[in-house]
């Protein structure tokens, strides 16, 4: 089933030092299995950053997309942090490498 | 109440989408658009505490520092065709932002010009007096040991329409919400009531807040050359609504400009900095997008309905600006085999370097390999870079020691690891943003009209 690369565009945002990943799945069909391979934890351990608080996850089923919020991802915000990208700009392409797995018969 | 008849369609324009924004875009679309308004957003959160901190040391003015430029360029135009302009870029200093609209008016020949300024969202005294507890820390105000130099609370559409009502070609105001300045021209036009609808309310808030990064929603932020191709990114146009009374908008964009504009860019910037799609939390409406309805109507054309909302809250974010310290950097490159060993061996060099002889705490030292997965925070692996650009960084509380950061790195020049070049050193003074709400009651933002 290949990366998230195969099957959606990402886009993040910054309020604060909370980052703001959006996952627009490219079809109704790949909405459904990210909404089913995207849980909040799952993206915690992909973004192994220190956090704050929970991730939040988002389902938006009208528009096939998810928003994921990760609270103190980028360590003090734009202003706060002495990191090149303090936007955090750049992190959403980091999700594209995620591999799907196909759900095991275990799973079912 | 409406000053145009019911039913009658309304074209906002994205003339700019932060700070640093192109202005040729908002050029072609005074010129060709037919517009009704043209918007400047042009305040992010590190953007008016940086205001704020250049008009109180008196290095510059406290507005926008491209608003002359973007005035210049399309205020004659503007004029000649009935459009009027809409801006934050008052940013720290609305009133004299107003005094520069007056001036270039007269300057190319409009007199009679009618330039509103909304002051009221400097809110320092109230939340000195109020004492709130930051979103941040979890503790008041007082028990902050940094410098407050600024504290804004972020407004919505009602000056506007009040600054419009009273005939203004131009307003200016400083941190008014961004899709306020959009709200703001469409409740003029259509008669909505600001106090009222809040469904009618929330889609008008998620046309302004489609429209306010400009082009972010024509392919800007977007362009992928292979998965998410978009044309001329070197000509992107920014977009247009056309939104009629129920709300219901049409986005488009000048025609022979670059870009694209479909229901993928759209969805992507309806998304884009929103933490929560059911309730997007402005001055004027708690909004909820999760519902939007998008429709390709034509080339270049989508059709957005569906927004909706609930009531607004009771009390207004605040975006406080403290002084922190200064942040000095310096980068240097090394290229070919063992580049990544030979920036290791150079940052630590500067690290001990940074403590030995400057007394820098070295938890204080940021180091970053950019090229050997820096933007990624160290999260994805590495494979062997063709080069690595280090780059070692620290915020320390004062100038001297800033600029100590970028010493050590060029100094690896000739006491470093072979092959560095390109040393690059930076200091700057950082302003560190915090947040808080304060009582609605307490923001009371005013509007003046000044004739040209």
């Amino acid at each position: 089933m290949g990366t998230i690369d195969d099957h959606a565009d990402v886009r993040t945002g910054d309020k604060g030092d909370t980052l703001i990943l959006a996952v627009l799945a490219r079809s109704e069909e790949a909405y459904q299995v990210l909404e089913r391979a995207l849980s909040p934890e799952a993206i915690a351990t992909h973004y192994a950053l220190p956090l704050s608080g929970p991730v939040v996850k988002r389902s938006l089923p009208g528009l096939n997309a998810l928003v994921f919020t990760l609270p103190g991802a980028l360590g003090g915000g734009v202003t706060g942090s002495p990191v090149l990208d303090g936007h955090g700009k750049a992190l959403s392409y980091h999700l594209l490498s995620l591999p799907l797995s196909t759900p095991s018969r275990s799973d079912q | 109440m409406s000053p145009h008849p019911m039913n009658r369609t309304v074209r906002l324009g994205a003339g700019a989408g932060f700070a640093g924004d192109r202005i040729d875009p908002a050029v072609e679309l005074a010129r060709s658009a037919d517009l009704d308004y043209l918007v400047f957003e042009v305040l992010g959160e590190r953007t008016i505490a940086g205001a704020n901190a250049r008009r109180l040391t008196g290095s510059d003015h406290g507005y926008d520092p491209l608003l002359r430029r973007r005035l210049e360029a399309t205020l004659p135009t503007c004029r000649q065709h009935g459009t009027t302009i809409v801006t934050n870029g008052g940013a720290a200093d609305p009133s004299a932002a107003g005094a520069l609209a007056v001036e270039i008016a007269r300057a190319g020949g409009f007199t009679g010009t009618r330039v509103g300024v909304i002051t009221g969202d400097d809110v320092l005294d109230a939340v000195r007096r109020v004492d709130p507890e930051l979103w941040e820390t979890g503790t008041p105000l007082s028990a902050e040991t940094d410098d407050l130099v600024s504290a804004n609370a972020y407004i919505g559409a009602a000056p506007v329409t009040e600054a419009l009502a009273e005939g203004a070609d131009i307003v200016i105001a400083g941190r008014l919400a961004d899709p306020a300045l959009y709200l703001g021209p469409l409740a003029h036009e259509h008669g909505w009531d600001l106090d009222g609808d809040p469904v009618l309310l929330g889609q008008g808030t998620m046309v302004g807040h489609l429209l306010e990064c400009a082009g972010q929603l024509t392919g800007g932020y977007f362009a992928d050359p292979l998965t998410k191709p978009v044309p001329d990114l070197a000509r992107l146009g920014f977009p247009f609504a056309d939104v009629e009374s129920d709300g219901a908008a049409v986005f488009g964009k000048p025609a022979g400009s670059g870009g694209r504009l479909d229901r993928r860019t759209v969805t992507e910037q309806l998304l884009y900095e929103v933490n929560d799609p059911y309730a997007y939390i402005t001055p004027d409406v708690t909004a909820d997008f999760s519902g939007a309805q998008l429709e390709q109507t034509g080339p270049d054309r989508v059709r957005v309905t569906g927004g909706t909302g609930r009531a607004r809250p009771d009390e207004l974010k605040v975006t406080l600006g403290f002084r922190g310290g200064w942040l000095g950097e310096g980068q240097i490159s090394y290229a070919g085999p063992r580049a990544r060993e030979r920036a290791e061996l150079a940052a630590e060099i500067v690290r001990t370097r940074l403590a030995d002889v400057h007394g820098l705490d070295p938890d204080a030292v940021l180091v970053e390999l950019v090229g050997a997965g820096a933007a990624f925070r160290g999260l994805a692996g590495q494979q062997d870079p063709v080069e690595v650009r280090l780059r070692v960084a620290a915020r320390v509380d004062d100038r001297i020691m800033a600029d100590a950061v970028g010493w050590e790195v060029e100094s690896l020049y000739t006491t470093g690891p072979a092959g560095g070049g390109g040393a690059r050193r930076h200091v700057q003074e950082v302003l560190a943003i915090r947040s808080c709400t304060l009582p609605r009651e307490l923001v009371r933002p005013h509007v003046s009209i000044e004739e040209a």
